[in-house]
């Protein structure tokens, strides 16, 4: 690696600082502070409920944190609306899946591509000119998604009546659609069999490695972790208790305590 | 010739994105096209083109406008009549304050007014769903009904109430009033039906549609990607208002002649909202099925029964009739939301499949 690719490489395209959240008097997260470097594999472990999926929510701008700051592409602010964030090429993939189930695998897709588009109804209501491009221009873009998956055969499935491993892809492709910046996705492995992990796995790493996308991702099954991850961040209970290559943070006492219920004091 | 799709690969995606893919639909619907412009009014007598076929049509845009708003954009609404009403009210208040102005872009213009009502009553569908937006609808309807009684200047301060379309030419032929004949009124709602049902095609199956879509199917996720919900679920109100309001004005113009506000009361907003559930929720063809369903229904118990040698008292008839309707709503909303629509989608798969079973 050359110095300037090093030192792109190691500018973060995400940092957080003092993140607080709660709920009710609950608190979910508590002053964590991390950063996410561009074009990284960055892994957000913790036990059950320790505020994983919370983090992400604040990074997207659907919870907004209580304090802290966020900055983003170098941009510092306290809260962002989600449809600002997805704008500025923050895309998505949910724990339980948010597919929007009436509609095809096409269709899921394409709605990745809506902060691109810009023709009015009009135009598309007479689906000439300049909103027929529109359409099929990015029509040609999700296909390439498509077969990037591998999901060519359920194009025009509704994803409702497809099984839960490729309603999973699918929903990465609606996040891919969008050609992010930074991608979060939110246990894209949980309740797959060891087959379609793998496949999943390979997605990851090639979306990261052809596109460059910044990644950062929830997962419980270790050995994807270390697998495939540059750095790791450990939560417990919302507090930020290890942050590392996955080695290191293999290592650290607190983590293994926290993996294994060890009581506090 | 054989309904296939096999052999038929679409080599780009502008052909695949066509508005209708299939060689054999497209044949399909170019001679539904041409039968209803050369062959109907030529064999109808005034009584099918009068009592069915001008209302049944008027009633399909109605349901293209409901189903863009309840089927593709999830929002229930209970308002249709009153947006009618709103189009009607619109279109005769123009006709008659602006007698020069072209009847068709009265019409227009009344679909317009009808789209900035269906707005500010769409407004509330951004805090609340489902239920609770149906029933802001229902006040929407009651009110704007209330206040067309109300306020004598939507009927021109005339004793009666009554608002009577005053009849208007275009190029030297006669459109609406009571000397314009039951085919130019059938061919004029005709055109209005079949332009209406392209453009809410199109706009349904691209980003508009799926953004609507989105939104009834998971509108969290719909926003966090990035779709904003109160724009898109205005311009759905909006939308599908124009059409109601549209089917308002051309109830009175070109079906009923003369009109009260009893003609658009709730029951035309339950009507609308029965044709689609049996002919399908979120779906264009749909809306059609099911206003021609509720239209002809009548009509075939009407006749039936004759046909076969019975006789059939006329409020038995009646019965049966609501009978039939209620059965086939419940039928349709636990067994297939999708409607006579869906039905003949499955048709079409068996044919493309046929003669072989699988
Ligand atoms: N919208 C909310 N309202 C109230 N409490 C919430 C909300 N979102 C999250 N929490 C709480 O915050 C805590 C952390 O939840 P979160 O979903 O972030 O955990 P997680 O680390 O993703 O867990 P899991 O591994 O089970 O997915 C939980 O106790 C949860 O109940
Ligand atoms: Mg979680």
């Amino acid at each position: 690696m050359s110095a300037a690719e090093e030192a792109t490489a190691q500018a973060p395209i995400l940092r957080l600082d003092g993140i607080s959240l709660a709920f009710g008097g609950v608190t979910v997260l508590d002053d964590v502070s991390f950063d996410i470097r561009e074009g990284e594999i960055r892994a957000i472990i913790g036990p059950n409920g320790a505020g994983k999926s919370s983090m992400l929510n604040v990074i997207n701008g659907f919870y907004h944190p209580d304090d802290g700051t966020i900055t983003y592409k170098g941009e510092t602010r306290t809260r962002m609306r989600p449809d600002q964030a997805a704008r500025q090429g923050i895309a998505r993939t949910f724990q339980n899946i948010a597919l929007f189930r009436g509609m095809s695998t096409l269709d899921n897709i394409m709605t990745g591509r809506n902060t691109m588009m810009r023709r009015n109804f009009l135009w598309q209501a007479l689906y000439v000119g300049p909103a027929r491009r529109e359409e099929l221009e990015h029509r040609a873009h999700v296909e390439r998604v498509i077969e990037f998956l591998e999901i060519e055969a359920i194009r025009r499935v509704p994803v409702g009546r497809l099984p839960y491993g490729l309603q999973k892809r699918v929903e990465l492709g609606r996040a891919l659609a969008a050609e992010p910046d930074l991608l979060l996705l939110d246990e894209p492995m949980a309740g797959m069999n060891s087959e379609e992990k793998e496949d999943m796995c390979r997605f990851v790493l090639d979306v990261n490695d052809e596109f460059g996308t910044t990644i950062a991702l929830i997962e419980h099954d270790m050995g994807v972790v270390m697998d495939i991850s540059d750095r790791v961040v450990v939560l417990d209970y919302g507090r930020l208790i290890a942050d590392g290559s996955p080695d290191e943070v293999r290592g650290n006492e607190e983590v293994i305590a926290a993996y294994l219920g060890v009581v506090r004091d | 010739m054989l309904y296939r799709e096999t052999g038929q690969f679409k080599t780009t995606y502008a052909a695949d994105q066509a508005i209708f893919p299939i060689f054999q639909d497209r044949v399909f619907l170019f001679a539904i096209i041409a039968f209803a412009y050369i062959v109907i009014p030529l064999i109808a007598s005034e009584y099918w083109l009068q009592a069915v076929l001008i209302p049944l049509l008027i009633f399909a845009i109605a349901a293209v406008g409901l189903n863009i708003l309840t089927g593709y954009a999830g929002q229930l609404s209970l308002g249709t009549g009153a947006f009618m009403a709103v189009g009607a009210y619109s279109a005769y208040k123009l006709a008659t304050g602006f007698p020069e102005l072209n009847i068709i872009v009265v019409f227009i213009l009344s679909g317009v007014s009808a789209a900035l009502i269906g707005i500010i009553f769409g407004l509330p569908s951004l805090r609340i769903k489902g239920f609770y937006l149906a029933v802001a609808t229902l006040a929407a309807q009651f009110f704007l009904i209330w206040m067309f009684n109300r306020v004598p200047w939507w009927y021109n301060y005339n004793s009666s109430g009554t608002i009577i379309a005053p009849p208007r030419e275009v190029a030297g032929v006669m459109l609406t009033g009571p000397t314009a004949t039951a085919e130019t009124r059938y061919l004029l709602v005709l055109t209005f039906c079949i332009l209406g049902g392209l453009l809410a095609k199109n706009l349904v199956r691209g980003r508009v549609g799926r953004h609507w879509m989105a939104i009834r199917d998971m509108d969290i996720a719909a926003e966090i990607i990035g779709i904003r919900l109160l724009p898109n679920k205005l311009l759905a109100f909006a939308i599908s208002s124009f059409y109601c309001g549209v089917a308002g004005a051309l109830l009175l113009f070109s079906y009923l002649g003369s009109a009260e506000t009893e003609a658009f009361d709730i029951f035309v907003s339950f009507e609308v909202l029965f044709m689609i559930i049996i002919g399908g929720l979120g779906s264009i063809l749909g809306a059609y099925l099911g206003a021609a369903f509720i239209w002809l229904l009548p009509i075939f118990l009407t006749n039936a029964p004759q046909l076969v040698g019975l006789s059939m008292p006329v409020d038995f008839q009646k019965h049966l009739e609501v009978m039939i309707f209620g059965s086939l709503i419940v039928v349709f909303l636990i067994f297939e939301p999708a409607g006579l629509a869906r039905l003949w989608q499955i048709g079409k798969e068996k044919l493309r499949r046929w003669p072989f079973p699988y």
